[in-house]
């Protein structure tokens, strides 16, 4: 299932996103040309401040550039409008953060529910569905835990189930491990695999954990807001081998 | 259409509970202060009006706003008891009554300065003109002694008591029986007999007003026009009816004091809702970035803050009317400023005025919402994500 098929699902020409104020004038990402996969998990690595939230950022829409081109799943980004926007991204794209970011108030069940609101299933049906995404990612028995009560490794494999429910085309993920202790991070790249190979998602990842890029089949490398060719690292790149 | 749940409102509120309680009573509080002056006002229109025989026409003297200012003589009663239109009852006798009225100081405990009170001199058919007005302890005055009867609020508000002596006039007064008046102002009045109170008062020509009681409904307007279009007798004539919705006018001062401070204090409570709003707006950024990355609209969120003030008011509109609940009932005075006397009535705690509390809650909710509920809706993803 991972073979990439022709057509990409993520085209981006002299993507740019530049920062320009009066004190300051900063690239986040300058031309930044790449191809993406339909089945490819790719994992977008670099030094801090290298643009790779941004080119993220970007592709989930919820960020405009300030140049270039960006055509995702066959929508060319800037010509949709706001509402638009809004509703393209909850019908394909699933978002994971480094910080869960579930909603404190809501339990497991409900938070990954909640993009299932915007749709037209019924109150049934969308709790059919996150209950099994709620199995899906091994948490079939904290229906009803809040936020709070859980670990941050479950946090994050709530907000994988929150992803994946409205089964989207592209799963995005940035620093999903950063904040995790290392088996957490193992369950959460092991649930991320499993989604690129088994349910054909394409997943494309920002980590600085060396060990989680190997689990991706693409790495690319960003660079002062530059992304670099094909296969080149960094000048003094050090990635710690795990 | 709801996006975002009412449970994730209802589960915000309560999951701070403090800032939540401390706006939703300054709410409450608010509401309570607009409810009273509305049960008050109610009360005080349920009772003037019940006071107010519609087939009843009230005599003054030309000019005279009110009984305790009017003088009327016996030969203008007598002149008035020969007109047509004015109903007689079975033994022929017309239903018309010439009375006295005057003020009492009244002295309790609770008041040693003592209050004003409504003293009525009439006759047999001046009781008779009343309906509503029975007498429940006691007995009648008789004609020609010191003896009066009182209304039930004087008992249960000032102490009055069967039996009791009242000094005043040219003697001691027995009170022999105690009435109640329905809803009528009788309540917070004493009876005493015409003639003898006449006598006593050194008004034995001079009294007060008539009370008539036309033959129909459609015969009260004529009868009125007669009496007033007779220049010899020089009176002005109204319904009864007409002249306690006049006298109503009593409570304006409370009302436009007690509005006015409704008023002022919800303006208070809109900025305090608007504030613990704000705050929740400012401590919930970056999941207002969640909910907009999930698919959320900036409506959904302005729906959603907007609601949340809303609920935040609705429990303080709920709880103001619970504080003022046992208000209802609860007899009080206002001093008349038609009559100078002492007026006593119920709150009255109405559905009607209870529904005015909670929407009024609602507006002060939604008014403070709007800004912050805005502000919610108008952020940027990435800079309310990025905001702890
Ligand atoms: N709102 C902004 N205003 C100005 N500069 C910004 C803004 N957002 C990002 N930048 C700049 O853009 C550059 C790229 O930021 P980005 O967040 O994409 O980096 P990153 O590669 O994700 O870094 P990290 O690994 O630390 O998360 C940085 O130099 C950053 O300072
Ligand atoms: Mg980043």
């Amino acid at each position: 299932m991972s073979s990439a098929t022709q057509q990409p699902v993520i085209t981006t020409r002299e993507l740019t996103k530049e920062y320009r104020r009066q004190e300051y004038h900063v690239y986040a990402l300058r031309d930044a040309s790449i191809e993406i996969h339909q089945g490819e998990f790719v994992a977008l690595m670099g030094p801090s401040g290298s643009g790779k939230s941004t080119l993220l950022h970007l592709i989930a829409a919820m960020d405009r550039p300030t140049g270039g081109e960006i055509i995702v799943l066959g929508h060319d980004l800037r010509s949709l409008s706001e509402s638009e926007v809004a509703r393209w991204r909850n019908a394909h794209i699933g978002f994971i953060f480094q910080s869960f970011n579930l909603i404190p108030v809501l339990t497991a069940l409900e938070n990954v529910e909640l993009p299932l609101k915007l749709t037209r299933l019924s109150r049934r049906e969308r709790l059919d569905h996150a209950r099994r995404a709620l199995e899906l990612v091994g948490l079939g028995d904290r229906l009803s835990h809040t936020p709070r009560q859980m670990s941050g490794g479950q946090e994050q494999r709530v907000a994988i189930a929150r992803a994946l429910v409205t089964d989207p085309d592209l799963i995005l993920a940035d620093e999903p491990t950063g904040n995790l202790d290392a088996n957490s991070a193992k369950d959460v790249l092991h649930l991320l695999t499993r989604l690129n190979q088994e349910f054909g998602k394409t997943v494309v990842m920002v980590t600085h954990d060396p060990h989680a890029a190997r689990t991706a089949g693409h790495v690319r490398y960003l660079e002062k807001g530059r992304l670099l060719p094909n296969g080149e690292v960094p000048e003094d790149w050090a990635p710690i081998h795990a | 259409m709801l996006a975002i749940p009412l449970s994730y409102n209802l589960r915000n509120l309560t999951a701070r509970k403090t800032t939540t309680a401390m706006t939703a009573l300054g709410i409450a509080l608010t509401v309570a202060v607009l409810l009273s002056v509305s049960a008050l006002v109610q009360g005080l229109r349920t009772s003037l009006a019940a006071s107010g025989n519609p087939l009843q026409v009230l005599v003054l003297r030309k000019g005279g706003t009110a009984e305790l200012n009017s003088v009327i003589t016996r030969t203008a009663f007598q002149d008035i008891l020969a007109r047509p239109r004015i109903a007689h009852d079975e033994e022929g006798q017309p239903m018309a009554s010439l009375e006295v009225v005057t003020v009492i100081v009244l002295e309790s405990k609770e008041n040693p300065s003592g209050i004003n009170i409504n003293l009525r001199g009439l006759t047999p058919m001046g009781f008779r003109l009343r309906d509503e007005v029975k007498l429940t302890a006691g007995r009648m005055f008789r004609p020609g002694h010191r003896e009066i009867v009182a209304g039930r609020s004087l008992v249960n508000r000032y102490g009055v008591y069967l039996g009791q002596k009242l000094r005043f006039g040219r003697g001691e007064w027995e009170i022999t029986g105690i009435m109640d008046g329905g809803r009528t102002s009788a309540n917070s009045e004493v009876f005493a007999d015409l003639n003898q109170l006449a006598a006593d008062q050194n008004r034995s020509t001079a009294l007060s007003s008539v009370l008539l009681r036309a033959t129909s409904l459609a015969e009260v307007q004529p009868l009125i026009n007669d009496l007033e279009t007779d220049r010899r007798l020089n009176v002005d004539a109204m319904t009864e009816a007409a002249y306690y919705a006049q006298q109503t006018s009593s409570a304006m001062p409370i009302q436009a004091l007690g509005t006015f401070v409704a008023l002022i204090m919800s303006i208070g409570s809109s900025f305090a809702a608007m504030n613990t709003m704000y705050a929740a707006v400012a401590r919930r950024s970056s999941e207002i970035g969640t909910l907009r990355v999930l698919g959320f609209s900036r409506r959904s969120i302005l729906l959603a803050f907007l609601l949340e003030s809303a609920l935040l008011s609705l429990i303080g509109g709920v709880l103001g009317c619970l504080l003022v609940l046992p208000l209802n009932g609860l007899e009080t005075g206002v001093g008349s400023f038609v009559t100078f006397s002492e007026l006593t009535f119920s709150f009255h705690i109405t559905p009607q005025v209870m529904i005015t509390g909670v929407v009024f809650a609602l507006i002060m909710g939604v008014l403070g919402g709007i800004l912050p509920a805005a502000s919610a809706a108008r952020k940027q993803i990435l800079p309310a994500l990025k905001s702890v």
